[in-house]
């Protein structure tokens, strides 16, 4: 008896099964239709500018032996070209997490040699590889390099998975672990979304051509940093990095950074 | 092998609903969890730019390696012919899917937009090995549901063999592509090698038979329906085999890093000085998730006790929430290579100078989010096997395999 009831179709089943089909399309197919309008906007908007060429590619040499110690000039007008100054503690986090968690682009590193005892400053910031591991691992694209060499992240399509975090050999992204209230129209910031230095990628695409941390270093009298034009060969960048020995940090993994060391 | 009946799990309402609200309850914490975090931010987490994923990330994937071990059940018996495994084969099925679907929805709800799930099905970039996960993934549940359908379907039946063989090359890719999204990751020491692949492997067959055995004890022992010793030991003793398996990779995964001398740093913190880290690894997952269930099923009492079978099954999979645990946060908390013959003195964050490992204490939604997920799993089991019929009547010996009665009375 308990097999004839096996063997009937269960009706109520099938009825169930495809109310729940329907309902799941009728759920989904709106939100579909609206990012599809959604991104057809956004794409109408571009333009605005003319895109980044591969006719430049921007980068940095930074001399370790004229970095001051105790010196974070280059931190400070970081912070405050990127609005990261604007972030905000949120009640109940202790500082020390807090440091862990705000975002920075650049933080100053102090090394000792452990045969010689030598000291050397240096800040460390997203190195800008040719062939950068975070823009490889991003599952959605968000991660990307432009024309120009610059690393950066679409806010729009960064869905907060972090895997660049994981990737990057040089701990140079930040992931924003809360709510920011202030924000400059030039670096937006948002929940959830990871981001790093930019190479100050809106002074450049206004033709100017230093970055914050690099003019902070030089009115310093400290001269530390030089950016420029990578491939122009006659580009104060070019002609320093020709005139004394650099190296990338960690060069076994050959990412060709735009960022070089000297003196290290 | 007599004809196997499956038959619906039939417990008294009472017990069942009952499991469903705790099931819920645990659910439902998972979920206020979520919503609380994506709500505030990720600074209620012990989550920061040095450690960026963390213990949601343990279960969630424990649970996606688990899933496709979960499914071995079933291979072993379309795929490879062994006839007392089919039986258990639409079980194995089931819990492929339930665990895949707990585990994915942990490891979204953890991002920082999961709002933003729409682009990741959108926006693909295919050198991404998480990209390629999201097919993997997807494509999993397709190809179990089919294979799911083959075997209850008796019009599918024929194509049982096929669809199987397609599954077990789908469910190692799948963990294969688990392992990689740590193993391509160049920047990380403990990373970096494409040992994590296999070794994965062997963890999702160890991890997924540990829970498929637990699954099936309870809803056979609370319905009453007999299981024989015969299959009890064939089971238990495919899980101490898989076990000895990650213990063997582990060793060689150890081996390989201190062979070169690069590594030393690392290989001594896991081993020596990484204080909690060290714990997990060796009470964790050698000693819990791999000696003392090894221990329990080859003992020559205590392995035929169903009690004990449970526990070294509690066993491995704890150790493997240890094993999870050393795999991603450990591999996260030590610093990173930069500076080889440089001592950091100072690092702008605190924690990365002095060679410290960098801070990382698990908060209480990112507990409650990697228990939901395995809430979620539970749950869709439960209902599973209460509306569908996916558990056979009797894993009787004599039903099972009629020969094991016989060979058990010759010996």
């Amino acid at each position: 008896m308990m097999n004839d009831a096996h063997e009937k179709i269960d009706q109520e089943r099938r009825r169930f099964l495809g109310t729940a089909a329907g309902v799941t399309t009728a759920v989904v197919a709106p939100g579909v239709f609206l990012h599809t309008v959604a991104t057809a906007q956004s794409s109408d908007a571009e333009g605005r500018t003319e895109g980044a060429t591969s006719a430049h590619r921007w980068g940095m040499l930074i001399d370790t032996t004229k970095c001051a110690d105790g010196c974070d000039a280059c931190v400070t007008a970081c912070n405050r070209e990127n609005g990261l100054d604007l972030q905000a503690k949120p009640e109940g986090q202790s500082e020390a997490e807090w440091l862990q968690q705000r975002s920075a682009w650049i933080r100053k590193v102090k090394l000792q040699d452990q045969v010689s005892g030598r000291i050397s400053n240096l800040p460390i910031l997203c190195q800008h590889c040719e062939h950068p591991p975070c823009v490889d691992v991003c599952p959605t694209g968000a991660s990307f390099k432009r024309a120009d060499g610059i690393v950066l992240v679409d806010r729009h399509t960064c869905i907060g998975c972090r895997y660049c975090m994981m990737a990057c050999p040089y701990k140079a992204r930040s992931f924003i672990h809360a709510e920011v209230e202030e924000k400059l129209t030039r670096a937006p910031r948002g929940k959830g979304c990871v981001e790093s230095c930019t190479l100050c990628v809106h002074r450049l695409d206004r033709g100017e051509l230093t970055t914050a941390c690099a003019e902070a270093c030089a009115k310093d009298g400290h001269g530390a940093i030089v950016f420029g034009d990578l491939k122009d060969p006659d580009s104060a960048l070019s002609q320093a990095l020709r005139a004394q020995p650099n190296r990338q940090i960690r060069e076994d993994l050959k990412l060709n950074t735009g960022v070089r060391y000297a003196g290290l | 092998m007599k004809r196997i009946i499956y038959r619906e799990w039939r417990i008294e309402p009472a017990r069942y609903w009952g499991l469903l609200a705790l099931l819920l309850a645990v659910i439902g914490g998972g979920a206020a969890a979520a919503l609380y975090t994506e709500h505030v931010g990720h600074w209620v987490t012990g989550m920061n730019n040095s450690v960026v994923w963390g213990t949601p990330h343990i279960f969630a994937v424990f649970l996606v390696i688990a899933a496709s071990g979960a499914l071995n059940v079933a291979s072993i018996g379309s795929v490879f012919g062994r006839s007392a495994y089919k039986p258990l084969g639409r079980l194995s099925g089931l819990l492929a899917v339930a665990l895949l679907t707990g585990g994915l929805l942990v490891l979204v709800l953890d991002l920082g937009r999961p709002d933003r799930l729409i682009v990741a099905m959108t926006h693909y970039n295919f050198r991404s090995i998480f990209a390629w996960n999201i097919f993997l993934y997807t494509g999993f549940m397709v190809v179990v549901i089919a294979y799911l359908w083959t075997m209850a379907e008796r019009t599918g039946n024929k194509y049982t063999h096929s669809v199987g063989v397609f599954a077990v090359l789908w469910r190692l890719a799948l963990t294969t592509g688990t392992g990689s999204i740590f193993g391509f990751l160049v920047a990380r020491e403990a990373y970096d090698t494409a040992i994590l692949a296999p070794m994965f492997v062997l963890m999702s067959f160890a991890y997924g038979l540990a829970i498929f055995i637990l699954v099936l004890l309870f809803a056979f022992a609370q319905e009453g329906r007999p299981i024989g010793d015969q299959m009890l030991r064939r089971l238990s003793r495919l899980l101490a085999l898989f076990v000895a398996g990650v213990l063997y990779f582990t060793l060689v995964y150890h081996l390989t890093k201190v062979y070169g001398a690069q590594h030393y740093g690392l290989v001594s913190w896991i081993l020596r000085d990484g204080g909690a880290y060290t714990l997990l690894f060796w009470i964790g997952w050698v000693l819990v998730g791999g000696l003392l269930p090894i221990g329990i099923i080859y003992h020559p009492v205590l392995g035929a006790q169903r009690g004990w079978i449970v526990a070294a099954c509690t066993l491995v999979i704890l150790g493997g929430l240890a094993a999870m645990a050393v795999i991603i946060i450990g591999s996260q908390v030590y610093p990173m290579p930069m500076f080889p013959g440089h001592i950091v003195l100072e690092s702008g964050i605190p924690g990365g100078a002095g060679g410290l490992p960098a801070p990382y204490a698990p908060t209480l939604p990112e507990v409650l989010l990697g228990v939901g997920g395995v809430g979620v799993a539970l749950f869709i089991a439960a209902v599973g096997v209460r509306v569908l019929q996916f558990l056979p009547e009797s894993l009787a010996d004599d039903i099972v395999d009629p020969h094991a009665t016989l060979r058990a009375s010759k010996a």
